[in-house]
């Protein structure tokens, strides 16, 4: 009897999901600080700002089956949003005094632009910078969901939609140089407040915090999946009509999953920006949009954790990889993508739990055989 | 409209010279009934006579190209399908329709209708009030035994009954039925037949259903629908004994 009040108690963390997070984060904040030098460690940073997105995925397209290929717009939105700011404090009159107008990023004045554009004048203060790497991305999140769910776009179409604003988003960008910076992105990103990022220590703390921000999403993304709108999520991905006429908007919980999405991949967008000193429309495509998607799937779209673990196995296959076979890289991880959808779907956390955590139940008291059940209650990848 | 009858009550439900049309095909061609406070209606109808699609323009799943459904004092057609739930309507569609990947109990606790927003979904508490709504339900649905199980695993009886508690937690005030024991073994027929008896006390029901015993064993009203239009009107014994009904339905 104690199992099943056990299920119904949805508490929180069930040991397993504790056990998980645990080592997940002494081998953050821990191990691999102990062990990598700080290129490598710096290298693990920019991987964990690509788990705020496969967080997010988590979130909108396990949970919610709402597949967007179109990610790296809210990735490079927050990354942008921090860049403007660390741009335009690199760009102090004393630094730019050799330009025809100085007090200008480098990229407007080699572009003819004589006076900074209004969009960018927020971007001299810090808060309204961190405002705006939450909020514009996620404001923009709010309208592609409520043009599309509201008509009831959905699946495949919804995917595509979210492809093409990528790509016609990073064409603008190469195309406006003058406001954007280009195809070169905006670089040479120095410091922030006068302090400089781009020193060995500033790399060791920023990753420390990239860290700390990184377990407040899992946490805070743990609390969505715990809650009913969690639950709801899933009711909505297997019987959207059923989820309708029992008096929900369908519409609304869509464009929260698709916004909360949006916001945790700008977080991570940002981390990447002061992490690794510079962004550029390469981030905001296609390619990473999809990339993205790969990582979760590879890690397991219902896992929070497992998409963390698919973001860094990936990426280290990927850095290992294509140093020796540059060219081979893109075939490798599109047949990686075909042969996780085709042999587990649910991942290595699915895998995980399907394979391993049956055999874990025999040698544990049999409490814990009932949590594997559902996909809700999934044991994280460890 | 003029009251001359002094025991005459408001309807609940009355739809009014419903009609909707797709791509020219009148599916629902100018249909008016009403549905007392308490009253168990049945639709009874050949494949094609439009039986679904009455309930489907009731709930919103379908809008009306004309005519009105007042359901109160407002204006149905005019309504999101989560307005026209919260106004107490509740819909059972033909399949179950249940969320296979989730418990019986969350299933059920889904449908309870409190925190029905974002807000109020992500804030939302399984209190005991919650807790003991939805053992009730459980039991009056017999899957009480069962709330911690996968609904997947549930036989296709018992999907029809959880679907049917998760509107009885609704507590709706017009609860509509399509096809309710369509597919269902001997015993569970009779189970549901129980089950119905016991969940209409006190609301008004719309039922469409094939199965003649059963429908007569339930109903106070039937409405026969043919060919998008009412054919006829009245107690079983009335439509049974109409000979336009005889000749398109009951004939056959």
């Amino acid at each position: 009897m104690k199992d099943i009040n056990d299920a119904r108690e949805n508490p929180f963390f069930r040991r397993q999901e504790l056990i998980g997070l645990l080592i997940f984060a002494a081998l953050i904040l821990v191990v691999f600080p102990a062990f990598l030098d700080t290129f490598r460690l710096n290298l693990v940073g920019k991987y964990l700002t690509y788990a705020f997105v496969t967080v997010g995925l988590v979130i909108c397209w396990g949970y919610g089956g709402i597949l967007s290929l179109g990610q790296g717009i809210f990735f490079g939105l927050g990354g942008y949003c921090m860049a403007m700011f660390l741009k335009l404090e690199a760009s102090s009159v004393a630094n730019t005094k050799i330009q025809s107008t100085p007090g200008i990023p480098d990229f407007m004045d080699w572009n003819q632009l004589t006076a900074l554009p209004w969009f960018w004048k927020p971007f001299h203060s810090l808060p309204a910078s961190v405002i705006a790497v939450i909020v514009v991305p996620t404001a923009f999140a709010f309208v592609i969901g409520a043009a599309m769910f509201k008509r009831r776009v959905g699946g495949v179409y919804f995917a595509i939609i979210t492809q093409a604003v990528a790509l016609i988003l990073s064409i603008l960008i190469v195309g406006q140089q003058g406001y954007t910076g280009g195809i070169n992105g905006i670089t040479d990103l120095r410091t922030l407040l006068g302090w400089d990022i781009r020193t060995d220590h500033a790399k060791f703390i920023l990753y420390f915090v990239n860290c700390l921000l990184l377990l407040g999403a899992i946490l805070l993304t743990q609390y969505v999946t715990k809650s009913k709108l969690g639950r709801i999520l899933v009711a909505m991905r297997e019987k959207e009509d059923r989820v309708r006429f029992s008096g929900y908007s369908v519409a609304d919980f869509k464009i929260f999953a698709f916004c909360f999405a949006a916001a945790l991949s700008a977080v991570g967008g940002a981390m990447f920006t002061l992490q690794v000193g510079f962004m550029s429309p390469s981030f905001v495509g296609i390619t990473p949009s999809i990339e993205m998607v790969i990582y979760t799937a590879v890690g397991g779209r219902m896992s929070i954790l497992g998409s963390v673990y698919g973001a860094l196995i990936v990426n280290f296959a990927k850095t290992t990889l294509s140093e020796s076979f540059p060219e081979l890289w893109l075939f490798g991880l599109g047949a990686l993508f075909i042969a996780v959808v085709l042999v587990i779907p649910d991942g290595l956390a699915g895998m995980l739990s399907h394979y391993i955590a049956p055999y874990l139940g025999k040698l544990k008291p049999a409490s814990d055989a009932v949590n594997g059940k559902s996909p809700l209650n999934q044991t994280p990848a460890e | 409209m003029i009251v001359t009858d002094p025991a005459y009550k408001d309807p609940l439900l009355y739809v009014d010279n419903l009609s909707v049309s797709f791509d020219g095909f009148k599916a629902v061609d100018g249909v008016s009934f009403f549905v007392d406070p308490n009253e168990i209606r049945v639709i009874i109808g050949p494949n094609g006579a439009g039986k679904t699609t009455v309930l489907d323009l009731i709930c919103g799943k379908t809008r009306a190209t004309s005519g009105s459904i007042r359901f109160h004092d407002q204006d149905l057609t005019r309504m999101s399908e989560n307005g026209i739930v919260k106004a107490g309507i509740g819909r059972k569609f033909q399949n179950p329709s249940i969320y296979d990947d989730l418990t019986v109990f969350e299933n059920l606790e889904i449908s309870f209708p409190r925190g029905r927003n974002v807000f109020g979904a992500l804030t939302f508490k399984r209190d005991a009030e919650v807790r003991e709504r939805i053992e009730d339900i459980a039991e009056t649905i017999f899957l009480a035994d069962r709330l911690d199980e996968r609904a997947e695993y549930l036989s296709h009886g018992q999907k029809q009954w959880l679907e049917i508690g998760m509107l009885l937690i609704q507590d709706p005030e017009l609860l509509m039925l399509d096809e309710p024991v369509a597919g269902m073994s001997v015993s569970e027929r009779g189970k549901t037949a129980e089950l119905l008896h016991k969940i209409i006390q006190g609301r008004s029901v719309l039922v469409i259903e094939h199965d003649m015993k059963f429908v007569e064993d339930i109903a106070h009203r039937v409405t026969v629908l043919h060919q998008g239009k009412v054919l006829s009107e009245g107690s079983m014994e009335h439509v049974k004994n109409d000979p336009k009904v005889i000749e398109v339905y009951l004939g056959h």
